[in-house]
């Protein structure tokens, strides 16, 4: 069983994003996904100031079977991104919510967020693939 | 969906299952990398029990096996030895590829892959029709390849008679009671491949783990054969590819007047001079290559057969066809990037060691 920490919002595509007070967001992907992955050895992080609309390509993680895409779960423009992975891709397997963190994007609109899936509806989510 | 006999203890393992050529197989246990560590550096197994065990005999089998195998089974000298070898089409196509193994007399045993399993069968009866060739494939058997720096004597500790196993030569097998143990393998290693009965595997599989042995899955078998040079059927070769043209030609035995399926082509093929070559390249900086990406030279461009991590490396390595005149450098597109690469002759490792070899002016 996966861990779904219960304080984050989830996507249909396997990221979680967390809320910060500053009003930015960090952005990962779940422990599920990245039990499906695989060993990662290589992460494609976007480059900072890019602007991306909810669900384009923005980042990569390459597990030694395949190259998967990270989608943006909200209109934004990225931030920051975690420096750590381009030697340490493995955080994301050890960490996904903690070190593996991927990116932080500062959204475009206010209230997008709560379009995303709390824990229960991901955990539902999650069931349902496995039938 | 096809299971092997330890479906049920690869799901207990906590296996990740995937279909693989119409059977459930395990990918990884939990880490892939780990699993091909404990390959270079100690003992791992896996089951390859999909693989289809094919048995030959009769009066004609030997002429039949000169038709249709591009290897020449005459070099088989001692009873046990084992041969690789490709099935061709006529235009020279690789079918698939297989061991074979004498048996002793007018018996031969070919391991070959499991998702060509079908097609070969039906070609195989086909080129056979009207001869005395008994065909007979071996759903009763399993197999297990025990690979690894540790494990030969890991399995001379699991089978009687181990002094048998342990005199082994490399590409040599013997019959210890109703096993066979072969000392060959797809990973670069020393090891052993055991075929057995169906119904002893179970037990057989828990012995080597109660020892030591890591259980390791069918992804960690790609990046150990990917490092070892090791062509993969359906993605460094095909039925649209010669040997000749993706690093096998010294597999085709051409000596002497021998009639084999495919000879014609590749003898055209040869005399019209080869276009291009498999290699191996190494990514310069981070990435992975993989299989499908576009390869420039200063020759013309090529495509990535296989590609991966490499654990051994510590970066990403793969196997290309490219132009013939190829040498030292090319740059790979991943993602609509050009990015620089080395060219190399595999194998990338064996025996645990790096081994690259830049390629500089001549041809594979």
């Amino acid at each position: 069983m996966s861990e779904i920490p219960g304080q984050l919002k989830f996507t249909r595509d396997h990221e979680w994003v967390r809320e910060h007070d500053d009003g930015t967001v960090e952005v990962g992907i779940t422990d599920h996904a990245q039990t499906a992955l695989g060993d990662l050895v290589f992460i494609e992080l976007p480059d900072t100031g890019g602007n991306f609309a909810a669900h384009d390509a923005c980042c990569v993680v390459e597990s030694v079977k395949a190259a998967s895409d990270v989608y943006c779960p909200l209109v934004g423009t990225i931030v920051s991104t975690n420096e750590a992975l381009i030697e340490k891709p493995e955080l994301v397997n050890d960490d996904p919510y903690g070190e593996g963190w991927l990116f932080r994007l500062r959204p475009d609109l206010p209230g997008e967020l709560e379009n995303l899936l709390n824990d229960e509806e991901y955990e539902r989510l999650l069931a349902e693939d496995n039938e | 969906m096809q299971h092997t006999p330890l479906y049920q203890a690869h799901v207990d393992l906590g296996a990740r299952m995937v279909d693989f050529g119409g059977w459930s197989m395990p990918i990884s246990y939990g880490s892939q990398i780990s699993e091909h560590h404990a390959v270079r550096r100690s003992v791992g197994v896996f089951d390859v029990s999909h693989m289809a065990i094919l048995d030959f005999k009769g009066t004609e089998v030997g002429s039949f096996l000169r038709r249709v195998l591009a290897n020449d089974i005459s070099k088989l000298q001692n009873k046990g030895q084992a041969l690789y070898s490709c099935i061709l089409r006529e235009d020279g196509g690789i079918l698939d590829d297989l061991i074979v193994y004498w048996l002793g007399g007018e018996h031969f045993r070919i391991i070959s892959n499991a998702a060509t399993c079908t097609k070969d069968l039906a070609w195989f009866r086909e080129v056979a029709s009207g001869t005395v060739v008994e065909i007979d494939q071996r759903k009763d058997l399993a197999m297990l390849a025990v690979q690894g720096p540790r494990a030969r004597e890991v399995v001379a500790e699991s089978v009687s008679h181990s002094e048998k196993c342990l005199a082994l030569e490399p590409f040599f097998s013997t019959q210890v009671g109703n096993y066979m143990v072969a000392r060959t393998g797809y990973t670069g290693e020393d090891g052993f491949e055991v075929i057995l009965p169906a119904k002893n595997v179970c037990v057989f599989w828990e012995t080597l783990l109660k020892r030591g042995v890591v259980p390791c899955g069918l992804g960690s078998r790609d990046t150990l054969r990917l490092e070892a040079g090791l062509n993969l059927y359906g993605a460094d070769m095909n039925e649209s590819v010669s040997p000749l043209r993706c690093g096998l030609k010294w597999t085709v035995a051409f000596k002497g007047e021998r009639d084999f399926i495919g000879r014609q082509a590749l003898r055209r093929e040869l005399k019209a001079g080869l276009k291009d070559k498999q290699v191996g390249l190494i990514l310069n900086g981070k990435g992975v290559l993989r299989a499908g990406y576009s390869v420039r030279t200063a020759f013309g461009s090529g495509t990535l057969t296989s590609g991966s991590y490499s654990p051994t490396l510590g970066c990403s390595i793969a196997l290309a066809r490219v132009p013939a005149q190829s040498e030292r450098a090319c740059e790979v597109e991943i993602r609509d990037r050009w990015h620089d690469a080395r060219i190399v002759r595999p194998p990338f490792v064996r025996h645990g060691k790096i081994e690259v070899d830049m390629l500089q002016g001549e041809t594979l």
